[in-house]
């Protein structure tokens, strides 16, 4: 099967040692390493979140008590809009794509994803997209038109000076960069998996990357499209959306919740795998019904575009459509409740370990399911009619996107950190971490169903006295800032891992899937040799058969892609571009795109192959790491 | 797991307690319907909350149950059985919700097109209403009448609503009467609603709108029907002529700096800009939010922008006298 290595090496010109060592910073900058791309998606998921956090809390001090002076009106409709732009776009697509980067591929038994420099340019397009929203605040007004920028609200006729510009082009190149992430992600996932990983054999957690991805491809380009008109309106005086000039202000509604919808599986969709993976391994027991699981997350994929509607229900499209809309949101819960009971029967049964990633899962649980039934309560239309734009809404997605999203992540950055980092974090830090979320989360946001059921709007930076709005208010505030708390120890447990934290081992949890056959930290090539899958779980088989994971293929010298500089030249001519565009400069949109064609340019003409490491090395890597 | 629970009993406890005895004021609450429209809304709400909290609790009791039952106890070294499914059990599952939903979309659907319809016969009345940044405006076209942030119907009538803007969305809301339709540039879109009992309904503007979106108010003023036509009367026949020495010099002012943007029934003021006076001092509040007192219409006069940021209502180069005559002005208009 293997060639000799001679003839592997004869038609590479150089690099057939391991290149030289750079600091480790350029490193970083120029590496195509899915899991080095992944820490830094994780660091900017973790960065926006804290960003999007403060701006949180800034928001629930405004709203302590009525009639509050501590910002002022236009102040807080910045912080609501940078606080869901930032959270959705920033922190939950970033923390997903960092795991998914991270994890995917190894679950998969592979060497990298299938398009290393491409995998990169997403990173870095992500990076500068959340600068160029995020800059705002120092280049004048922050965006302003809420994080779905209804039309004519977000357009330069109601919202003057440059937020929204930055806005719409910072979320467009942000979208590319996600867009090619999820090409990458599917072409990896079809692929490269290794022998005898079958389809119905994969991970959860590595389906649920390939619907999400798969949602990505569909979704994100009638964001782009919807962007893009966008733009030519504020810019260029378009009319796509102006009613005064024969436009519609329903076309980007419509195009928005077409995106908009789906965008709230895709970031849900790989937190349910990580549930799936975390509960499996704590249980000591295989996932209950898998195939149902799979099944269940290509439905609720599927049935995910055909409810937009939903978030519609007051525009007046008629009972007809209301009625149609409604009943395919709640077809949506059925396969979410598949979902939820076989985890439960994971658990019935098995040998539950309470360990912080576990608790994060069982947080998970009662909280998304919860936030799974306010939204079936949504979907029946006219009752809709009493929710919608009220803050029984901001409580049911803050249930379904912290329940799910933010607990889910927890709940596998707690599983996978110490074969991310080799090192275990506390367990009591961990527990303390999880607790103050979880009691500060349900203070925050149970009472937000109340507040909007006694008549509170939401985005509203302020509300009348004496109608029985303030204690609920109050409430909601003491637990956003328990919340801060949590993420205080969160930090805390980061920085002990790294002192004082025992050396993990590879498989420190006794878990199931082919990321912890390899040592951790997982040394570059993934596997030294490519594994051989013979069902579900393939490391729990081995070790029940007492051995290990067999190897698909001698060990031989591993080739490798080489960094590069390209991505983030490209993505810094984009930023020159984008931020040029703003401001209406010409010289430098051209210069920007400039440097993007030539770093394009020069990539394609640079044949480098990449090079090799040998097998002393990776065995060598094997002894050190245990 | 079950602090949660009880906390969030406690909560929909409590909440119950506040929203159904109406401990405190009430003015906003859904649970508190004062009309059809809004029961009917709040029965299809609690519809739901019946079967959710059902499913809730099974689900809950089964997580409950296993945490205790099944957690790892010392000497447990094999692992325990692994099971891969249950196909009756993966069905079961599957078919129970379905057969829920299909429960819940029952009412859903038929009250959906309950309130769709546009209601007919004797006791019936229609309104236009425009929604501008920050502020409402009401038209009864068969009435002839205009006014503005106090919407004033006739308990027991039904109302159809039109509903258009003059700029961005917004969205029409009165929680205790019926839940919100948005008015869209370009669009005219219709509700209906009736309020049973005499009373005043504190309304919201629900779709972001800009700065001032939180402080949009207005309310609607269910009055008998005696009180209603008392009002319309008024409304068509309204005072106007100053009665103090003061107010005639507010009048003067008011032609001078505020007629271009505010019309006046009964005099040649006829702006559109802004909100129709006619009857202002009957309202019971100055641009929707402040108290109608003097203090407070001057504080208004004196800064729009300070109450509500962005409104195009100009603050005017006027001094403290001249202030308070157009206050003493507008607070004889009756
Ligand atoms: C400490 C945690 C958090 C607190 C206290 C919090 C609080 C809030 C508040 C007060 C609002 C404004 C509601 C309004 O006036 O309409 C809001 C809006 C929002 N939040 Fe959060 N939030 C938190 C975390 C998150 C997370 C983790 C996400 C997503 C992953 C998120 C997504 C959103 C979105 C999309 C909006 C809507 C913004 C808009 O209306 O344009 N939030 N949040
Ligand atoms: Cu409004």
């Amino acid at each position: 099967m293997a060639k000799p290595l001679e003839e592997v090496l004869s038609h590479h010109v150089h690099t057939v040692e391991a290149p030289h060592k750079r600091h480790w910073l350029l490193d970083y900058l120029s590496t195509v390493d899915h899991k080095k791309i992944g820490i830094m998606y994780v660091l900017i998921g973790v960065f926006y979140l804290l960003v999007g956090g403060v701006e949180a809390l800034l928001m629930r001090i405004q709203l302590f008590v009525p009639n509050n002076q501590f910002v002022s009106y236009p102040t807080f409709n910045e912080l609501f809009t940078m606080h869901g732009t930032n959270m959705i776009f920033f922190a939950a697509m970033p923390l997903i794509f960092g795991l998914v980067n991270l994890i995917m591929p190894v679950q998969i038994g592979a060497r990298d994803v299938a398009f290393p420099f491409m995998n990169a340019v997403s990173l870095w397009f992500t990076f500068v997209g959340a600068l160029l929203v995020n800059i705002s605040w120092f280049f004048g007004p922050a965006p302003s038109a809420g994080w779905f920028a209804y039309t004519p609200i977000g357009l330069d006729k109601y919202t003057p000076g440059t937020g929204m510009d930055f806005y719409v082009i910072g979320l467009q190149i942000a979208g590319f960069g996600s867009l090619m992430g999820a090409i990458n992600f599917i072409a990896t996932i079809l692929n490269m998996r290794a022998p005898g990983m079958t389809l119905l054999r994969m991970p959860l957690f590595t389906w649920t990357s390939l619907v999400t991805s798969g949602l990505i491809v569909f979704g994100f380009p009638p964001l782009t499209v919807g962007l893009f008109l966008y733009m030519f309106e504020r810019l260029f005086g378009g009319h796509f959306f102006d009613a005064t000039m024969g436009g519609n202000p329903l076309l980007w509604t419509h195009l928005f919740w077409i995106f908009g919808h789906p965008e709230v599986y895709i970031v849900v969709l790989p937190a349910f795998g990580m549930i799936s993976e975390v509960v499996a391994t704590f249980s000591r027991k295989r996932i209950f019904g898998y195939t149902s699981m799979v099944i269940a997350t290509v439905l609720i994929g599927f049935i995910g575009f055909m409810v937009w509607v939903h978030h519609m229900f007051t525009v007046g499209l008629g009972a007809m459509a209301n009625s149609i809309f409604a009943i395919s949101t709640m077809l949506i819960g059925i396969p979410t409740g598949m979902k939820v009971f076989n985890w439960l029967f994971t658990m019935w049964g098995g040998q539950i370990r309470f360990k912080p990633p576990m608790m994060f899962a069982l947080g998970f649980l009662p909280t998304f399911v919860i936030g799974g039934f306010t939204g079936v309560m949504l979907a029946a239309a006219p009752a809709d009619f009493q929710y919608h734009g009220s803050y029984f809404v901001v409580a049911h997605f803050h249930y379904t996107l912290i329940g799910g999203v933010v607990f889910g992540f927890f709940a596998g950055l707690y599983y996978w950190f110490p074969k991310i980092t080799g090192r275990m974090m506390s367990e009591v830090l961990g527990h303390i971490n999880f607790w103050l979320m979880f009691i500060g989360f349900h203070l925050t946001f149970f009472p937000m169903h109340l507040a909007g059921l006694f008549g509170m709007p939401r985005r509203v930076p302020t509300y009348n006295p004496g109608m029985g709005l303030e204690i609920w208010n109050q409430l909601s505030t003491i637990g956003a800032f328990i919340m801060g708390v949590s993420m205080i120890v969160f930090a805390a447990n980061v920085v002990y891992a790294f002192t004082k934290g025992k050396v993990a081992g590879a498989d420190p949890w006794d878990a199931r899937t082919l990321e912890w056959a390899v040592p951790s930290p997982i040394p570059e090539y993934n596997f030294a040799q490519t594994p051989l899958v013979r069902g579900l779980d393939p490391l729990w088989i081995a070790k029940e058969e007492g051995s290990t994971v067999p190897a698909a293929e001698p060990l031989g010298p591993i080739h490798m892609p080489s960094n590069s500089f390209l991505p983030l030249v490209m993505a810094v001519g984009l930023f020159i571009a984008g931020f040029a565009a703003i401001y209406h400069r010409l010289f430098f949109i051209v210069l920007g795109l400039e440097v993007i064609a030539l770093a394009m340019f020069y990539h394609s003409l640079n044949d480098d192959e990449g090079h090799h490491i040998l097998p002393e090395e990776s065995t060598r890597v094997r002894e050190v790491r245990a | 797991m079950r602090p949660k629970h009880r906390i969030g009993l406690l909560f929909v406890m409590v909440g119950l307690l506040f929203g159904l005895t109406g401990c405190g004021r009430t003015d906003m609450s859904v649970f508190d319907p004062a009309g059809p429209v809004a029961k009917m809304e709040l029965s299809v709400i609690m519809t739901s909350v019946y079967i959710m909290t059902g499913v809730f609790i099974v689900a809950m009791a089964i997580l409950v149950y296993v945490l205790i039952r099944f957690r790892r106890r010392k000497g447990q070294d094999l692992p325990p059985k692994q099971v891969e499914g249950n196909n009756w059990m993966e069905l079961t599952w599957t078919i129970i919700p379905l057969i829920l939903m299909g429960i819940l979309a029952v009412p859903t659907v038929s009250t959906a097109f309950a309130l769709d319809q546009k209601q007919t016969g004797p006791n019936t009345m229609n309104v236009t209403v425009k929604a501008s940044q920050f502020w409402w405006q009401f038209e009864y076209p068969d009435l002839g009448i205009v006014t503005a942030q106090a919407l004033h119907i006739p308990v027991g009538t039904k109302v159809n609503l039109k509903l258009e803007t003059t700029d961005v969305m917004h969205s029409f809301w009165v929680p205790r009467l019926a839940g919100k339709t948005d008015l869209i540039p370009g669009r005219v879109n219709t509700m209906w609603f009736e309020a049973s009992q005499p009373g005043e309904y504190q309304g919201k503007c629900a779709e972001y709108c800009g700065p001032s979106h939180g402080v949009m108010d207005f309310v609607v003023i269910a009055d008998t029907p005696q009180q209603f036509q008392a009002w319309v009367q008024k409304m068509k026949n309204p005072q106007v002529q100053p009665t103090s020495a003061q107010a005639a010099e507010g009048e003067k002012l008011f032609a001078q700096n505020c007629a271009t943007c505010h019309a006046i029934a009964g005099t040649n003021f006829k702006g559109v800009l802004g909100p129709d006076l006619t009857g202002f001092a009957d309202r019971p509040k100055v641009a929707g939010v402040l108290d109608n007192n003097p203090t407070d219409v001057e504080k208004w006069i004196s800064d729009p922008a300070a109450i509500k940021p962005g409104t195009k209502m100009p603050k005017l180069p006027l001094n403290q006298q001249q202030i308070s005559a157009l206050s003493a002005f507008l607070e004889g208009l009756k």
